[in-house]
C-alpha cells in the first residue's frame, strides 16, 4: 500500500529526502546528547554506577533470578490463560443461552477491569489471608490469567465466527453434530488462524508482569530495585531492566510476524484473524520504492 | 461500609483516571498520526525512526515508561511540567508526567491502528491521486488520513479502552487515582476488600463498557463500505 | 484429526518453552523473593533451623548485597540467634515487606521478624514482640549543605518525598506545615535517588532508615540526617503469637546492649555523627506478656 502512496522521487524529491533525512538525524542525536548530557550532569553515567552490572554477583543475585521470576509468572500464566479462554470462547459459542450468557458476562466483565486493580485486589486478598505462600506470584498470575484468558475466550469466539459458513455446513452434512463440527472442523481452524495474536499475547502477558513491581513480585522490575538500591543506581538498574524487556519480547513479536506468515495459508478464506485489543498486530507494509 | 466509602474520595479518583486518558488520547493520537505518517513516508530516515519508535515501545513495560518519565525525565533531567509555585506543584507535575508517559506508550497503537486503516484504503485512490498530480503530503491529507481516520475506528477505539485502563499504572509515577485509592482502602480494611473490588471494578465496566458500545456503534456508522 | 493436534501442539509449544525456561529455577534457592520456598522449611520453628524475616531494600538495616545480607536488623538478628543456639548456617532469612509481616508470622512462614517493625497495640493483637532493641523516630534527609531545613515545620513550599500510603508523610502536612507538597514514590530508594539529584528536598522516615541511605558507599557526604525526631517507634522483634522463645530473645537483647556490641553493630550502620535519641536509646525491654 505505501509504495502506491507516492511517485518514484525524481532529481528534486531525492534531495528533499535527502534534507529530511539530515533534519531527522540530528534531531534524533540532538534528543540523545541532550539526555546523555543531563544524565552525566548528575553524575548517572560514572562508572561507579555501571560497574555493578559487570560483576557475576547482580546477575547471578538479583539480573537472572528476576528473570526466572518473570518468565515463570507469564509462562503459568499463559497455559492458563489459554485453558480459561478455550473454556470461556466454547461456552460464548454454545447452544445453551445460559451458558453463553454467564460466559459472555465474565469475559466482558475481566476484560473491563484493568490489570492492575485485579493484581492489587487478589495480592490484598493472597496476603491478608494468607491462604498462599507468595501472595505477589498468585495474584500476578491469576489477575493475569482473568485478563488474558477473557481476550483469548473473545479471539477463540471471533476465530470460529470468521471461518468461512461452508466449513460448518459441511461438518453437518457429512453429518457431524453441531458440537462434533465445532470441535473437529471449526476449533482446530480458528486456533491455528490464532496463532499469531496468541503469540503477540504473549508479549502481552510477559510485559504485564513488569505490573507486579508495584505490588512487589520478585520480577525482573523488581530485583532491578533491589540491585539499584544495594548499588545506589536505580536509574541505570532500570535502563538495564528496559533493554532486557525489548531483547526478549521483540524476539517474541518477530516469530509472532514469521508464524503470521506461514499459517496464513493454512485455514479455509485464508483469514488470519485479529485480536480485539490494542497489542493489535498489523502485517508489516510492502515498502519497495 | 458507607463509613468507608465516605471517608475516601472514590469519584474523585475516577474523575482523575477520566482525566487522564482524555488528556493522554489528545496527545497520543497527534502523536500517532505523526508516526503513522512517518511510517508510510518516502523519506527512508523517517520510515525507520518511526518503525524504530514503535517496536521499541511496544516491547516495554508501561510501568517502565512511567517510571522514565517521573524518575528520569522529572527525577534526573529536572523537566518540570508545572510551575513551582501553583499550590500543587507535585500533583500537578506528576499528573502531566504520566500523561507524557501514556502518551509516549499510546501513540505506537494510535500509530499502528491508523496503518491497519491505511490498508483499508484501496490503492486505486493513492493511485488515482498521483494520477491527477498530488504529491505525497496532499495525498495524505485529502485522500488518505480521511478515510483511513474512518477505517481505523474500531482499532482506535480498543486503543482507547486499553488507554482508560492503563492510565491505572500512573501510580508509578506519584498519581493518586482509582488504583491507588482501592489499595489505600484495602490495606485500611482487607476484611472488606471484595466489596471495595466490585465498586471500583464495577466503575471500570462503567467507563469501558459505553466507549467500546459508541466506537463499535462508530465504526459501523462512518466505516467506508467497500 | 491431525489439524487439531498440530493446532494445539503449536498453541502450547510457546508456552511450554517459556515453562521450561521458568521451570528450571524452582531447583536453586531463589535470593529474590522466595517466601514460596521457605515456607516449607520454616516453621518448624527451632527444630534444625531457624526462619528470620528481614527487608531485603534497606541499606544499613537489612539489605540484599550479592547473596550476602547486610544490616543492623541483619546483626541482631543473628545475634540473637546465636544466643539462642543457633550457628551461622542455620539461619536462613527471607524477605518480609511490611504489609505481610503479620501474616508470614501467623501462617508459620517465619519464625522471628527483625525488619524496622514498630511495637504498636493493633500489631499485638495478632503477634507478639520481644525487645525493643531499638527506638526509632520520625525525621528527615536532607542534602548535606541545607542549611534550612531543620525540622518538620521547615518544610513550607518544600518537596517532601515518603513511599506512598505511610502515615508519616501525612503526619507532616497535618501538623507542622500545611502547605508542603507531598511526593508519594514506590520506594525509599526511590525518593532518596530523587533527593540526589536535587529534585526533592527532603525524604522522611524513621531516623534509622534514612541513616542508613546516609551511610551508604556511593552516596557518602551527599546527605545528612536532621536529627529533630518527631515521633517514637519502638522496634521489636515479631514472634508468633503462641511462642516459647519471647523471654530468650529479651535475654539476648539485654546481653547484647550490656556488652557493647549494640553499640558496636550501631556505629557500624550509620554514618559518622549519627546519634539516634539518647534519652530513649539504648532501650529497655519490655517484659513478655
Amino acid at each position: 500500500m505505501s509504495s502506491v502512496i507516492f511517485d518514484a522521487p525524481g532529481p528534486r524529491g531525492r534531495r528533499r529526502i535527502m534534507a529530511v533525512n539530515v533534519v531527522g538525524v540530528l534531531v534524533v542525536l540532538g534528543v540523545l546528547a541532550w539526555v546523555v548530557w543531563g544524565l552525566a550532569r548528575q553524575g548517572q553515567l560514572t562508572a561507579t554506577k555501571w560497574e555493578p552490572f559487570a560483576t557475576a554477583s547482580a546477575w547471578e543475585n538479583y539480573l537472572l533470578p528476576g528473570l526466572v521470576a518473570t518468565l515463570k509468572a507469564a509462562a503459568i500464566a499463559i497455559v492458563t490463560a489459554n485453558v480459561f479462554g478455550l473454556l470461556f470462547g466454547l461456552g460464548r459459542l454454545s447452544e445453551h443461552a445460559a451458558l453463553r450468557w454467564v460466559s459472555g458476562a465474565v469475559v466482558e466483565f475481566f476484560r473491563a477491569v484493568p490489570v492492575l486493580i485485579m493484581m492489587l485486589f487478589f495480592y490484598n486478598v493472597f496476603a491478608f489471608s494468607g491462604a498462599v505462600g507468595d501472595p505477589a506470584f498468585y495474584g500476578v498470575v491469576v489477575a493475569l490469567t482473568l485478563y488474558n484468558g477473557s481476550v483469548i475466550a473473545e479471539l477463540v469466539r471471533s476465530g470460529v465466527h470468521n471461518l468461512p459458513r461452508g466449513q460448518r455446513e459441511a461438518g453437518l452434512a457429512i453429518g457431524l453434530t453441531p458440537a462434533a463440527s465445532l470441535r473437529l472442523v471449526e476449533l482446530p481452524q480458528a486456533l491455528i488462524a490464532m496463532m499469531p495474536s496468541m503469540i503477540s499475547q504473549l508479549v502481552v502477558i510477559l510485559k504485564d508482569t513488569g505490573l507486579g513491581y508495584l505490588i512487589n513480585y520478585a520480577e525482573l522490575l523488581r530485583q532491578a530495585r533491589l540491585l539499584g538500591s544495594s548499588n545506589a543506581n536505580l536509574l541505570p538498574a532500570l535502563i538495564v531492566a528496559a533493554v532486557l524487556f525489548i531483547a526478549i519480547n521483540y524476539t517474541l513479536t518477530t516469530v509472532a510476524e514469521r508464524v503470521a506468515r506461514r499459517l496464513d495459508n493454512r485455514v479455509a478464506g485464508g483469514a488470519t484473524i485479529q485480536e480485539p485489543s490494542i497489542e493489535m498486530e498489523t502485517p508489516m507494509p510492502r515498502s519497495r520504492t | 461500609m458507607g463509613e468507608l466509602l465516605g471517608s475516601y474520595d472514590i469519584l474523585g479518583a475516577f474523575l482523575v483516571n477520566v482525566r487522564l486518558t482524555l488528556w493522554s488520547a489528545l496527545f497520543a493520537f497527534v502523536l500517532g498520526t505523526v508516526l503513522a505518517v512517518m511510517r508510510v513516508s518516502p523519506a527512508p530516515s523517517l520510515r525507520w525512526a518511526g518503525a524504530a519508535y514503535v517496536n521499541t515501545v511496544r516491547n516495554i513495560p508501561l510501568t517502565l515508561i512511567i517510571l522514565a518519565a517521573s524518575l528520569g525525565l522529572w527525577g534526573q533531567l529536572g523537566v518540570e511540567l508545572a510551575g513551582r509555585d501553583s499550590g500543587d506543584f507535585i500533583a500537578t507535575n506528576s499528573f502531566r508526567l504520566a500523561v507524557l508517559g501514556l502518551s509516549v506508550y499510546t501513540a505506537a497503537f494510535v500509530c499502528e491502528a491508523l496503518r491497519s486503516g491505511v490498508n483499508t484504503v484501496p490503492a486505486g485512490q493513492a493511485e488515482a491521486a498521483r494520477a491527477i498530480g498530488l504529491g505525497f503530503g496532499a495525498t495524505m491529507r485529502l485522500i488518505i488520513l480521511p478515510q483511513a481516520f474512518r477505517g481505523a475506528i474500531a482499532p482506535l477505539g480498543n486503543t482507547l479502552i486499553a488507554l482508560a485502563k492503563n492510565t491505572t499504572v500512573a501510580q508509578a509515577a506519584g498519581v493518586v487515582q482509582a488504583a491507588s485509592v482501592m489499595n489505600t482502602m484495602m490495606e485500611f480494611r482487607p476484611d472488606l476488600a471484595v466489596a471495595i473490588f466490585l465498586i471500583i471494578a464495577l466503575g471500570w465496566v462503567a467507563i469501558v463498557l459505553p466507549t467500546g458500545l459508541v466506537t463499535t456503534h462508530l465504526s459501523r456508522r462512518l466505516g467506508v463500505a467497500r | 484429526m491431525r489439524r487439531t493436534r498440530t493446532a494445539i501442539a503449536l498453541s502450547l509449544a510457546a508456552a511450554l518453552t517459556l515453562a521450561a525456561c521458568g521451570g528450571g529455577g524452582d531447583d536453586e534457592p531463589a535470593e529474590g523473593g522466595g517466601a514460596e520456598e521457605t515456607s516449607a522449611a520454616g516453621g518448624d520453628g527451632g527444630g534444625e533451623g531457624v526462619t528470620i524475616g528481614i527487608k531485603f531494600d534497606q541499606p544499613g538495616l537489612g539489605l540484599q548485597e550479592g547473596a550476602e545480607y547486610t544490616g543492623f536488623d541483619v546483626d541482631v538478628a543473628r545475634y540473637v540467634a546465636d544466643k539462642l543456639g543457633y550457628s551461622e548456617d542455620q539461619i536462613e532469612f527471607v524477605e518480609s515487606i511490611s504489609s505481610q509481616r503479620e501474616t508470614l508470622l501467623e501462617n508459620g512462614s517465619v519464625d522471628m521478624i527483625f525488619a524496622t517493625y514498630s511495637i504498636t497495640d493493633a500489631r499485638k493483637e495478632r503477634v507478639a514482640f520481644a525487645g525493643p532493641y531499638f527506638v526509632a523516630g520520625q525525621d528527615l534527609l536532607v542534602a548535606a549543605d541545607d542549611e534550612e531545613i531543620t525540622g518538620p515545620e521547615a518544610l513550607s513550599g518544600k518537596v517532601l518525598c515518603s513511599v506512598e500510603g505511610s502515615t508519616s508523610a501525612e503526619r507532616i502536612r497535618d501538623e507542622y506545615a500545611e502547605d508542603v507538597e507531598l511526593y508519594p514514590a514506590q520506594t525509599y530508594s526511590e525518593c532518596v535517588e530523587l533527593l540526589s539529584a536535587g529534585t526533592v528536598d527532603a525524604v522522611t522516615t524513621d531516623d534509622i532508615i534514612l541513616a542508613g541511605f546516609a551511610a551508604q558507599d556511593q552516596y557518602e557526604g551527599q546527605f545528612k540526617v536532621v536529627g529533630n525526631t518527631f515521633s517514637e517507634e519502638n522496634y521489636g522483634v515479631g514472634l508468633p503469637k503462641e511462642n516459647d522463645v519471647c523471654e530468650d530473645v529479651n535475654a539476648a537483647i539485654t546481653e547484647m546492649i550490656e556488652d557493647g556490641t549494640w553499640e558496636e553493630l550501631l556505629a557500624e550502620h550509620t554514618p559518622e555523627g549519627f546519634t539516634p535519641d539518647a534519652s530513649l536509646n539504648p532501650p529497655e525491654v519490655d517484659g513478655c506478656a
